[in-house]
């Protein structure tokens, strides 16, 4: 297959020192071996995710991604737009629509666009990177690559919200979507099945600021994936994996629960099953450390 | 009371199905609603919702204009999605309740102590200063947004976990000196403030 090129979006939470940094890490590793070449948008901003509406209105929130969208046009020309993080996927995506659908919005969105110099025209599709791997790639072409299956490991594909609804993956279900345990299955490892907390919220950015509220949600989230013999989850949201990941010690000293499960990202499995090292794959940058996926990515 | 708040109380009197067509975010969208329910059993803090998303809709329509916009309940919303994708009427349940939370923080009557709001308005105080977000700062004002008492139990109760961040190389103590940004910081910021002005001349008048 020849080298596809996309324009990427990486997003505030992958910055260098930033919270999903170890994503990026095992995206670029991913996307090595799978010969998918990611050209960031120069100087790209913050989408705002789903909680700047208190302080940003209607129109300073679709400027944000208008802005990274111009950009992609400018510097990457016709090449669809990739996100990694949910959040950005659709802060993007929505505000592709609403300008499609609302004339005056899309004149005022450019007048505030040219005070930075830009103009949109918004015809590139956006789109998330599991969209990318199952419909540019398709799983045959996934699992070709695989020199290091995850065999015996169980693990529960936790999809969350924001990959799911409203957009979510064409031909999945928004109730049971499958293409997560499609890719596990596909590097050898063994999905967890009917996990029911699969498409369930874990608080999103309400995490931080009402944080009994989300770790209850959280704990049942994970509770649901012991409750299915999972060894660790897995996710495609940076915002699900850190919320389900590091409160973990908070969750069992309030609740008497004795949890240690590791949270990964799908590129994390890939970059192990594709043979490449702990560090590649950004397994360092696990709080809870995934030691069956370490010890893999050491023999 | 704001200006604005005063001016719009004035311009609508007895009509706030009309205020928040005209005003609010997708606002347009309320009126066709069937009551039938379904948004209030998706959300999933609703048990800490004094009104369900259905509730809300109802009393837009009765004209319960403090009681909607003074409310802590939107700013519940977890950006789930579960009701928009369940609506039999396909409303966009999320971007209103986003909406009333902006237009009551815009009239300057939102319910101030609500947590949600508050780091909603530092997430963008962030953002808008600097075109990225800064984790850690929006980590440290957080901390600290309930004075600086409680922000020193919050931080030391938050202390183990941002260990694990800073060892994993996930949480950068150096950010604090200097941070993410985007380049054309003026540009950037010259944008911002044009779809303010812009908004706020549809909104305002
Ligand atoms: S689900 Fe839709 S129609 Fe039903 S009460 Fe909620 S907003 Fe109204
Ligand atoms: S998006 Fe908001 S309003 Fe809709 S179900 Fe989720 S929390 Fe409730």
């Amino acid at each position: 297959m020849a080298t596809k090129e996309y324009s990427f979006y990486p997003g505030c939470s992958s910055q260098e020192g930033a919270s999903s940094s170890n994503y990026l890490k095992s995206v670029n590793t991913m996307c090595e071996v799978l010969d998918i070449k990611l050209n960031t948008i120069p100087d790209w901003n913050c989408c705002s995710a789903s909680i700047g509406y208190c302080g940003g209105g209607e129109l300073p929130r679709l400027a944000l991604s208008a802005r990274n969208i111009a950009l992609s046009e400018q510097h990457n020309a016709g090449q669809d737009i990739v996100a990694t993080c949910a959040a950005c996927w659709l802060a993007t995506k929505e505000t592709q629509e609403r300008l499609e659908m609302d004339g005056d919005l899309m004149a005022e969105t450019n007048q505030a666009l040219s005070e930075a110099g830009l103009t949109l025209k918004n015809e590139n599709k956006i789109r998330h990177m599991v969209e990318v791997l199952i419909e540019d790639l398709g799983y045959d072409e996934l699992g070709k690559h695989v020199t290091k299956p995850l065999e015996g490991i169980k693990i529960a594909g936790y999809v969350g919200c924001q990959t799911n609804r409203p957009f979510g993956i064409e031909g999945e279900s928004f109730e049971n979507p499958k293409y997560l345990d499609k890719f596990i299955e596909t590097m050898g490892a063994e999905p967890v099945e009917k996990y029911d907390k699969k498409v369930s919220c874990c608080g999103g950015a309400l995490a931080f600021s009402e944080p009994e509220k989300s770790q209850a949600l959280i704990k049942d989230i994970i509770e649901a994936a012991y409750d299915g013999g999972a060894d660790m989850i897995v996710t495609p949201c940076p915002v699900c994996q850190m919320n389900v990941e590091v409160y973990q010690d908070k969750i069992n000293a309030k609740y008497g629960t004795k949890f240690s499960i590791p949270v990964t990202y799908y590129s994390t499995l890939m970059s192990v099953a594709y043979g490449k090292s702990g560090k590649e794959a950004g397994l360092d940058g696990q709080i809870i450390p995934a030691k069956k996926l370490e010890d893999i990515a050491g023999k | 009371m704001s200006d604005t708040n005063t001016s719009m109380v004035e311009k609508y009197r007895n009509n706030f199905l009309k205020e928040v067509e005209a005003n609010v975010e997708e606002g347009e969208w309320v009126k066709m609603c069937m009551q039938c329910g379904v948004c209030s059993g998706s959300c999933p803090l609703g048990p800490h919702w004094d009104h369900p998303p259905q509730e809300l809709f109802m009393m837009i329509r009765a004209g319960k204009r403090d009681e909607v916009l003074e409310s802590t309940s939107m700013w519940m919303c977890t950006s789930c999605y579960n009701c928009i994708v369940r609506c039999p009427r396909e409303l966009p349940i999320t971007h209103i309740m986003h909406g009333l939370a902006h237009y009551a923080t815009r009239l300057g009557i939102e319910p101030k102590n609500q947590p949600t709001r508050k780091f909603a308005q530092l997430f963008w105080d962030n953002l808008a200063r600097n075109g990225r977000v800064n984790e850690l700062k929006l980590g440290i004002s957080l901390y600290f947004m309930n004075g600086i008492v409680e922000g020193i139990k919050t931080a030391l109760g938050m202390a183990g976990i941002g260990m694990g961040m800073v060892k994993t190389k996930r949480m950068n103590p150096m950010e604090i000196l200097g941070g993410h940004t985007v380049k054309d910081k003026k540009g950037f910021q010259a944008m911002i403030k044009k779809a303010q002005e812009l908004e706020a001349a549809r909104v305002d008048n």
